[in-house]
């Protein structure tokens, strides 16, 4: 049994009032006593009633930031409440919490500062598209050498970060889309991260709210944000090649 | 005929009249009118100096003064928009900084409540 006292279970949330009640409710009974905290994203519906009332904690934003932001909330509390490791799922459903331990197990095992749920069988998720299918293929090709290694599910969200990942999350987080720039960021400090299958379920209610116009600005916005980090990356490489050593000797 | 310069005149005191309606009425801060006031006032002074535009069009090789304000005109509103741009940017990012930390200050004095 996966130890879970200082574990917080993070779940943004924006118009979940139809699923949000049985996610919590799940989490709960199925890790008796872990933390659950939903991060409503300025929601105009019940959600931050159905929360509560099946037992969660939740972080309510006065207004819409957007995932990214949403999910930097939860970190930035989670952070100086001290938590020690988070584990993000998503409030529709998909993300069945019995792979929570062994997302946990992964992340403490290896090392590495975070783990990353592989959807088994169709990265994309359920019922997903053969338009997204071939657009996270290709972020797996784009990816592969600026990360050095392969990637399964990029833009997987259901994930668990340590500390050191919490600390850097809580000061910097792509703001929109976030998943595939965090692996980037993640690559700018060095950081690893291990994958985890995991079988994905249908959301519980709702759709998604990916249309083929967002899909079209969500691939600009990646790639452009992807390009930025890798500027950074380069910026900071050309930084430590100029740093002189202590005792003034040049190479 | 209206010509050019003349009608860009217009627009520059137009433009002029605009903003500072805008400071008076408290729509955009002193601070974010200088920008605008200053293009609106480089769009005056160009579409008034008729030897400065022909001395830069021969100076360019190109025929028509018009097209050298025109060109003028476009760069010192690309500037006036690039800064923009880094205002609201900047801006956005407080934003979101300060209604993550409203978000939490809020969570933590709830929870105090609770546990009182």
């Amino acid at each position: 049994m996966v130890s879970t006292e200082r574990t917080l279970v993070l779940i943004p949330a924006f118009n979940e009032e139809a699923a949000i009640g049985a996610v919590v409710r799940e989490v709960r009974q199925t890790l008796p006593g872990i933390r659950v905290l939903v991060v409503d994203d300025g929601s105009s519906d019940g959600t931050v009633w159905q929360a509560r009332a099946a037992g969660a904690r939740v972080l309510s934003l006065p207004c819409h930031l957007g995932l990214g932001g949403c999910v930097q909330a939860g970190y930035r509390l989670a952070f100086e409440l001290g938590y020690e490791e988070v584990v993000r799922i998503d409030g529709d459903g998909q993300h069945d919490p019995r792979y929570i331990p062994a997302l946990l197990e992964a992340l403490r095992a290896s090392g590495c500062e975070m783990a990353i749920g592989v959807r088994k069988g169709a990265p994309g998720g359920y019922n997903t598209t053969v338009l997204r299918r071939l657009g996270i293929e290709c972020f797996r090709l784009l990816l592969r050498p600026i990360l050095g290694r392969p990637v399964s599910d990029p833009t997987s969200g259901f994930v668990a970060v340590n500390r050191r990942a919490l600390e850097v999350f809580a000061r910097s987080f792509p703001l929109e889309y976030p998943e595939i720039e965090t692996l980037v960021v993640l690559q700018r400090r060095r950081f690893r991260f291990v994958e985890v299958p995991y079988l994905v379920r249908p959301r519980l209610a709702g759709r998604s709210t990916i249309t083929p116009l967002r899909s079209l600005y969500y691939v600009i916005h990646v790639l452009l944000g992807v390009f930025v980090n890798i500027l950074r990356i380069d910026a900071r490489r050309a930084a430590r090649a100029l740093e002189v050593p202590p005792d003034g000797a040049t190479s | 005929m209206v010509q050019l310069p003349d009608l860009l005149a217009l627009l520059s005191v137009l433009l002029l009249l605009v903003v500072l309606r805008a400071i008076r009425r408290e729509h955009i801060r002193v601070e974010y009118s200088v920008s605008w006031l200053a293009a609106a006032l480089a769009l005056l002074a160009l579409s008034r100096s008729g030897a400065v535009l022909e001395r830069a069009a021969a100076a360019l090789g190109v025929q028509d003064p018009a097209l050298v304000l025109l060109a003028l005109i476009l760069i010192v509103f690309l500037g006036v928009f690039y800064r923009f741009s880094r205002i609201v940017s900047e801006l956005k990012e407080m934003n979101i900084t300060l209604t993550q930390r409203v978000a939490i200050l809020e969570f933590l004095l709830r929870e105090r409540d609770e546990k009182a």
